[in-house]
């Protein structure tokens, strides 16, 4: 006992001296070079956007970013390269030819590129809005968030194939399957069952599940901080706009006749106000997934500002002295992220399935 | 003339900030109020610590929400 106790505070200190070294160390390395203006809400909305290519890490000044590849559908068919064909220029100042016509990437979109270039270089045509003018092919790139919703989706199928093929012939669960097999048993138990009710709970625990998993395994590998991992897909709208949209269809295909008759001619209320109640009811229909794809991308999406914000503390004071509040502060906020994101993947299935639920209910009156 | 003075104003005041401001001051007096509650009724009733514990968790969550809404919108309006 004794023993591990001094291990790990020797661990620590380590650790602790190892940041301190390795922050100073950078420093060093920048201010020889040149001293540029760190701009830090860049850096963050970079961060949180989707991008063609997977940026690992700068090195003397460097983009090191894995390249993946770009699937467009132009005027003349499919068109396919790798995005290192743009050498990391996001200005559209790099312009790729393929079967005989150009393209360029301006703020991760890629355009048909202009004739020629304008004052800064670029190929684009800009508006009064400085909003680039081009078309744009219709793009169906593995950007990195698409790369990491694969990954994604090939953890989730090992885990289960694995957790299924855990099982004894008594049923019994070993290795991980006594790691999921609570979990689904906690969807079911407390989510679906009290949500949708004992009759027809089964039908939607597959969705339930899914949406479950799959949330929170992103959700996860946002919060992991290096290369597979790290892209902030349960921060975009579409990802959450997407989970919303099939838990809208579910539930409005799954309506009975007393959930459309308590939206458009709510019983037992004098018909003035049932006139007042069928907008806003109607309305609600379609606030409800709206809330959930807000709620899911608004949280995600502030844990991981909230984390870069803490680390960026470090370059915005410009003094390597501050990096052991901001690494401490870093790492609390992580690991109260790692509560976050779990209670999130809960109550948006909780939501979806008090949504199914309360579109299937029998009334009695 | 009035326009171009709200403008005028905007562009020295960062309303986008004092409006996240704002929704931390509402989610703090909701998220007070919701644990508040929860220890009150865990002082009552210690044996109902873990159910009301996980609900004053989910509620804290969606009060959090709101807050981050009004953190999105402050981040769209900037």
């Amino acid at each position: 006992m004794k023993t591990i106790h001094f291990t790990s505070i020797k661990n620590l200190i380590i650790g602790v001296f190892f940041i301190l070294v390795a922050t100073t160390s950078t420093f060093a390395a920048s201010s020889d070079s040149e001293e540029e203006e760190f701009d830090v809400t860049n850096m963050i909305m970079h961060h949180i956007k989707d991008a063609h290519d997977f940026h690992i890490m700068d090195w003397n000044g460097h983009a090191v970013s894995i390249p993946l590849p770009v699937i467009l559908w132009t005027e003349n068919g499919l068109v396919t390269f790798m995005s290192s064909e743009f050498h990391h220029d996001d200005i559209g100042s790099v312009v790729v030819e393929r079967n005989g016509q150009k393209f360029v990437k301006f703020h991760e979109e890629i355009y048909y590129a202009s004739e020629g270039p304008n004052a800064d270089g670029s190929y684009v045509t800009m508006n009064a809005d400085a909003h680039p003018q081009n078309a744009h092919p219709m793009n169906f790139s593995i950007t990195k968030l698409v790369f990491s919703m694969f990954l994604s989706i090939l953890l989730l199928l090992w885990i289960f194939g694995l957790s299924a093929r855990r099982y004894d012939a008594d049923g019994v669960p070993k290795g991980i399957a006594k790691f999921t097999e609570p979990l689904i048993v906690f969807i079911r138990d407390e989510v679906a069952i009290p949500n949708i009710g004992e009759k027809n709970y089964r039908k939607f625990m597959p969705f339930l599940l899914t949406l479950f998993f799959f949330i929170w395994i992103n959700n996860v590998m946002g919060l992991v901080p290096f290369f597979p991992f790290s892209a902030n897909l349960s921060g975009n709208i579409a990802f959450t706009g997407v989970l919303a949209i099939i838990t809208f269809v579910i539930t409005t295909v799954n309506g009975n006749k007393d959930y459309w008759k308590h939206i458009f001619w709510m019983p037992g209320v004098p018909v003035p106000m049932k006139l007042f109640l069928a907008p806003i009811e109607f309305i609600g229909i379609f606030i409800k997934p709206i809330s959930l794809m807000i709620r899911l991308f608004a949280n995600i999406t502030a844990g991981h500002i909230i984390v870069l914000s803490l680390i960026s503390l470090i370059f915005i004071a410009k003094t390597a002295w501050i990096s052991p509040a901001s690494v401490f502060f870093a790492v609390f906020i992580s690991l109260i992220e790692v509560l976050v994101v779990a209670i999130q993947a809960y109550i948006f299935t909780m939501l979806s399935a008090l949504y199914i639920g309360s579109a299937m209910e029998e009334h009695e009156h | 003339m009035s326009l171009a003075l709200i403008q005028d104003v905007a562009s020295y005041v960062p309303f986008a900030a004092i409006g996240a401001g704002l929704a931390a001051i509402g989610a703090g007096i909701g998220i007070g109020r919701i644990g508040g509650s929860a220890m009150d009724a865990i002082a009552r009733q210690p044996e109902m610590q873990g159910k009301i514990q996980s609900s004053a968790i989910v509620l804290i969550a969606f009060v959090e929400a709101v807050a981050l809404f009004a953190v999105v919108v402050s981040l769209i309006a900037k």
